[in-house]
């Protein structure tokens, strides 16, 4: 099947956030309890009731003009050499035939790996206080919209064309074709993020300042090769776990308790 | 809007003064971005503030709040200076045809640059009352023309009296020095600005400006808007398609609601509110039609004075026929049946919460839609003055801080007589009906699903409670019991709307019908001043089909129109007439051909088998100036009653052009003329500004703050995640998340002088209260340099929300507690935009 794909324009985004409330009422997910800190920014992080939000970075000043406001859709880039993919000891987080990385939530243990080698920091774990059990959420690709023949919720909802969904060869020439549009009109920086990066990544970026800038890492990096030897190790323990888990899961509440210990500072907050 | 939101597409460059579109207009950006990318157009954005606007823009020019005066007068006389050297650059034509740029005026008229009354115009006087009101006022009749009934021109405006050397002389003044030093902005991004607008005045060029409160909501708001049209008819952008004057309505059927007659001065479809000199309608027609203007010596010969030539006798007859029916019989046709209006009281909200604070004429009020605890300017004050209320019923989605005044923090609810009632109301997915958008769409809108629980639609409780109103006047004879007895009202036909009013009637009878036949008129050229037809409101006439079918119910997504420039004529319908882009006939030369034929709105068809215009409605069926017969060479500004544009405005109150005033509240000592502020408000501040006053126990809740106490320029608006006074969203989860708290944000010089970090609680304070909020510090606002003639002085602009009350799932401070209960000479909006202030830790 056509690979599908999401591309944002950051140059034509108004930092409204109407991608950011629409995956939250397409998805059910929860307001999150915020409070102002200063900046128009909130909430804070992603977390697993918050898989797209707009980053907001100021660069220059007024007084010389050369102010910019930089808005950045934050959520799952969905990369071809996916880290969370390999890791994932259950095979839970899996390449949908579409080519966006999708998981299946029952078979999520909860161990945490693919939080820990994501590139982008973007899959976020929750825990039941009451069992221990863990899972890890972020953006589906808005799934069940896609696989029946609608666009996800977030491009639906942009008022301004900054997210486009389509097939991915044809949102690659269109960024392009941006890309040259801005470095014509002096945005020497432009770039089309994700074209290449990681196998070819399933959320594009048309970028018109460098990607640290908006906080994308400029080379960002697969797993390497000793993490993936381990995971062959791992993912026959990880089935192993289920199993452990059916028959009551105590041994996995163990491993997930100690995994939260470890990497849960948003469970302590 | 003159154009509309699509429109937004056509333009060559958009200069967004006064309005933040991107955070309170999304869907604008996705024309302006479609200009942007299709036809390398560009954006311009004048604030105070570097907006999520200014973030998107090529330019951004950053001015002291309240300056747009001195900031485009500065524009009118670099674009003036420039059409002497440049001619070639501008459309001449247009300007000499198509404005009064060329009419003479009468040669006592004397500008505020005269030494005998500097910064006034001719005939000014002072008030000497100490009652609330306008500071002064002027006699205007030396600001008109020399020949008023046929007014000499002369088209190679040479001669110092016609508009274009008056102009040319009042400007003079506002050299981009000058315009820095009040402005604040440099003058090398004043050039830049000025450069870059005015290559729009080039033929095929367009050039659209976009405004909203920010240029509205001062004491001079009516001439900031007058000076953009002054810049625009200069740069003939007006009838263009990609051009316009386009005010953003702030709430999506804001416009429907002024066309239906939401504001004081007016009855539906903008015809004026009766007055108590108007002792029948003769009277009154006397007094409201204006007399024709032909312009002698213009190619133009005729003026088709749309207000007058027994036009408005048809409107309003056929509006009175609306409201009483078979009641409103010869000759008055239900005339005196209509309140008047006292020319001397003031009826907008200013006036009218300064009444209600007297505690003596006003004893119930209906807030409907409306939360003026939150959004009332000094709401402080407002909030006081209504417990002077023996009753007060609000309707609204959600308990709104003006329903819950009585239990406010502070209040003590058991010495509060005010017994309020609270009506829920239907959401606009739960009802059937029309808005109308920002650029005169009126679409209309199913019910998706039912209200909840008691809430009803606006338009059924409206219904039900003229029903019962009717009920208990039923058979009174009491002075004005007839207005309601002798009201036509009757809505519920059958099916769904067995039991209450049916929208579609309401509709039908806005759009207006044959009396006898109940047939639709297709067009107000349709509509009689004897009584056979009614229409409730004659712009909406046309609305409807003689097959009862409402165009506003029509939903073809594709452009069908010829010319393909986003007309969308077949995507519901919109006033007047399903014109798309009003003041069309200026778009075309003197024969009719498109000034820019890349993007035609109308054109002159000489071929084929009819001569006729074709394109979007024209403004008038007429053929062009040069294929008219003599006598009949109609003007294209049709509802003026000289047909030609004014780029000179005698009928404003405070002058026939704008001049830059102060603030109220304001950190400038002297103005571009030299008026100090000691002066007081003659010649610095707006001379007929409207300066209220709200006292409680004998003390005044409305204090005038000075540079030495409040050294900051405040000012107020929105986010795109809130929602005016905050009812709808800070009610919604999902965008409290986003948007928590009420915050201020304020430059980085100013935080680090009062030792104010990013997230800090700070208190804001101005002479009618303080608010308490949390600091956004931020680079996007920097301190500027003013003051004129060497009076440098440095200062900071301090911004709050406005959305915050204290009732809902978000709390907090409301910004208005802080605004001064003053307002503009021609409308009296509150000067919400500009005031002074001071900021500290809290």
């Amino acid at each position: 099947m056509t690979e599908k794909a999401l591309l944002i324009d950051v140059s034509k985004c108004t930092g409204c956030r109407a991608c950011q409330v629409a995956c939250k009422e397409w998805n059910g997910l929860p307001a999150v309890e915020t409070t102002c800190t200063g900046t128009y920014e909130n909430p804070p992080d992603l977390s697993p009731d918050t898989w797209n939000k707009i980053k907001f970075t100021e660069i220059g000043s007024t007084s010389d003009g050369t102010m910019r406001w930089l808005f950045r859709s934050e959520r799952c880039l969905h990369c071809t050499d996916a880290s969370c993919v390999e890791v994932c000891p259950t095979g839970a987080v899996y390449h949908h035939e579409l080519g966006f990385v999708a998981y299946d939530r029952t078979k999520c243990t909860g161990c945490g790996y693919c939080t820990q080698y994501c590139p982008f920091n973007i899959p976020q774990l929750s825990g039941n206080k009451l069992t221990g059990m863990q899972k890890m959420d972020k953006c589906t690709f808005c799934l069940d919209r896609v696989a029946n023949g609608l666009e996800p919720a977030c491009s639906k909802a942009c008022p301004t064309g900054a997210i486009s969904f389509g097939n991915r060869g044809d949102l690659i020439l269109k960024g392009s074709s941006r890309v040259n549009d801005l470095k014509s009109n002096g945005y020497s920086n432009a770039y089309l993020y994700g074209e290449h990066e990681l196998g070819g990544l399933h959320t594009m970026y048309v970028l018109d300042e460098k990607p640290e800038v908006y906080g994308l890492p400029a080379d960002p990096q697969y797993v390497p090769g000793y993490e993936v030897v381990r995971q062959d190790i791992l993912k026959p323990l990880g089935w192993a776990l289920i199993a452990a888990a059916a028959g009551g899961f105590a041994l996995n509440f163990l491993v997930s308790r100690s995994r939260m210990v470890k990497a849960g500072k948003k469970e302590e907050e | 809007m003159t154009n509309h939101w699509i429109d937004l597409k056509n333009t060559d460059c958009a200069m967004i003064i006064g309005s933040n579109a991107a955070e309170n207009h999304p869907m604008s950006f996705k024309w302006l971005t479609k200009a942007k990318e299709e036809k390398g157009a560009k954006i311009v954005n004048v604030d105070p503030r570097f907006t999520r606007t200014s973030s998107k823009s090529d330019i951004y020019a950053p001015i002291r709040s309240g300056t747009d005066i001195a900031f485009i007068g500065g524009m009118i006389k670099w674009v003036l200076d420039d059409m002497t050297a440049n001619p070639g650059n501008y459309n001449m034509d247009y300007v000499k045809q198509y404005t009064n740029a060329a009419l003479i005026i009468n040669d006592s008229y004397k500008g505020p640059d005269d030494a005998s009354h500097p910064g006034l115009f001719e005939g000014y006087t002072p008030s000497t009352t100490s009652a609330p009101g306008n500071l002064g006022s002027y006699n205007k009749t030396t600001w008109g023309y020399a020949n008023t009934t046929t007014p000499n021109v002369d088209t190679t405006l040479e001669n110092p009296n016609c508009v274009f050397q008056l102009l040319k002389a009042h400007y003079s003044i506002y050299t981009t020095d000058k315009v820095s030093q009040i402005t604040g902005c440099l003058t090398s991004k004043l050039e830049e600005v000025y450069r870059t607008y005015a290559a729009t005045g080039n033929k095929g060029k367009a050039g659209t400006i976009l405004y909203a409160m920010g240029t509205t909501q001062h004491t001079y708001g009516t001439q900031n808007i007058r000076s953009y049209a002054i810049l625009q008819l200069l740069l003939a952008n007006m009838g263009i398609a990609g051009g316009g004057i386009n005010a953003l309505r702030g709430e999506s059927n804001v416009q429907g609601s002024t066309d239906m007659c939401l504001l004081s001065h007016i009855l539906p479809g903008y015809l004026k509110v009766p007055n108590e000199t108007d002792t029948d309608i003769d009277a009154y027609l006397g007094r409201v039609e204006p007399a024709t203007v032909t312009p002698a010596g213009l190619d133009g010969d005729k003026s088709a004075n749309w207000w007058g030539n027994g036009h408005y006798k048809q409107y309003m007859v056929s509006l009175l026929k609306a409201f009483y029916g078979d009641n409103a019989t010869t000759p008055e046709f239900g005339f005196n049946y209509l309140p008047k209006a006292d020319s001397k009281t003031n009826y907008t909200h200013i006036g009218l919460f300064e009444k209600l604070n007297e505690g003596t004429t006003i004893k119930g009020m209906m807030c409907w839609g409306q939360n003026p605890a939150v959004a009332g300017p000094d709401c402080g004050g407002e909030r006081n003055a209504l417990e002077k209320l023996d009753w007060l019923m609000c309707i609204d989605l959600w308990e709104t801080e003006t329903a819950a005044f009585w239990k406010r923090p502070g209040a003590n609810p058991a010495s509060i007589d005010t017994e309020v009632f609270l009506l829920p109301a239907a959401a606009s997915f739960e009802k059937e009906g029309s808005i109308s958008n920002s650029g005169r769409w009126v679409q209309w809108r199913y019910k998706a699903i039912d209200p909840p629980g008691d809430a009803r639609p606006d338009l059924r409780v409206m219904d039900e409670l003229m029903l019962k109103l009717k009920e208990k006047y039923s058979g009174q004879t009491a002075h004005n019991a007839d207005a309601i007895n002798k009201l036509a009202w009757n809505y519920h036909i059958s099916g769904e709307y067995a039991d209450h009013a049916d929208p579609n009637v309401v509709a039908k009878e806005v759009n207006g019908y044959n009396m006898s036949t109940g047939v639709p008129l297709t067009s107000f050229g349709n509509l009689k001043d004897d009584g056979t037809t009614c229409s409730g409101n004659w712009i909406y006439c046309g609305m409807f089909d003689a097959d009862d079918n409402n165009k506003a119910k029509r939903h073809d997504p594709v452009d069908r129109s010829i010319n393909q420039i986003g007309l969308y004529s077949d995507w519901t319908w919109c006033w007047p007439i399903n014109r798309r882009i009003i003041y069309n006939r200026a778009s075309v030369d003197l024969n009719g051909v498109p000034w820019d034929k890349g993007q035609p709105v109308i054109w002159w068809e000489y071929d084929g088998p009819s001569t006729k215009w074709a394109g979007d409605i024209p403004d008038g069926g007429w053929a062009p100036i040069n294929v008219a017969a003599a006598g009949s060479k109609y003007l294209p500004f049709i509802m003026k009653p000289e047909g030609v544009a004014h780029i000179w405005g005698f009928g404003r109150t405070d002058g026939p052009v704008p001049e830059a005033y102060e603030p109220w509240e304001s950190p400038m000592e002297e103005t571009i003329r030299g008026v100090l502020k000691a002066k007081g408000g003659e010649g610095f501040n707006d001379p007929c500004c409207y300066v209220g006053k709200l006292e409680k126990d004998g003390e005044s809740q409305n204090e005038h703050g000075s540079f030495s106490d409040f050294p900051c320029v405040g000012t107020t608006y929105r986010v795109t995640e809130h929602w005016q006074s905050g009812p709808m969203t800070r009610n919604l989860p999902w965008l409290v998340e986003l948007m928590p708290d009420v915050f201020v944000e304020l430059g980085e010089d100013l935080a680090s002088e009062k030792g104010i970090n990013r997230g800090d609680k700070v208190k804001v304070t101005t002479a009618r209260g303080s608010i308490e909020a949390v600091a956004v510090v931020t680079r996007r606002l920097h301190r500027m340099t003013i003051g004129l003639n060497g009076t440098q002085r440095q200062i900071d602009h301090v911004g709050i929300l406005w959305h915050w009350g204290y009732i809902g799932l978000s709390k907090g401070d409301s910004a208005n507690i802080l605004t001064p209960h003053v307002g503009d000479a021609n409308t009296t909006i509150p000067e919400y935009k500009t005031f002074l202030c001071k900021i500290e830790k809290a």
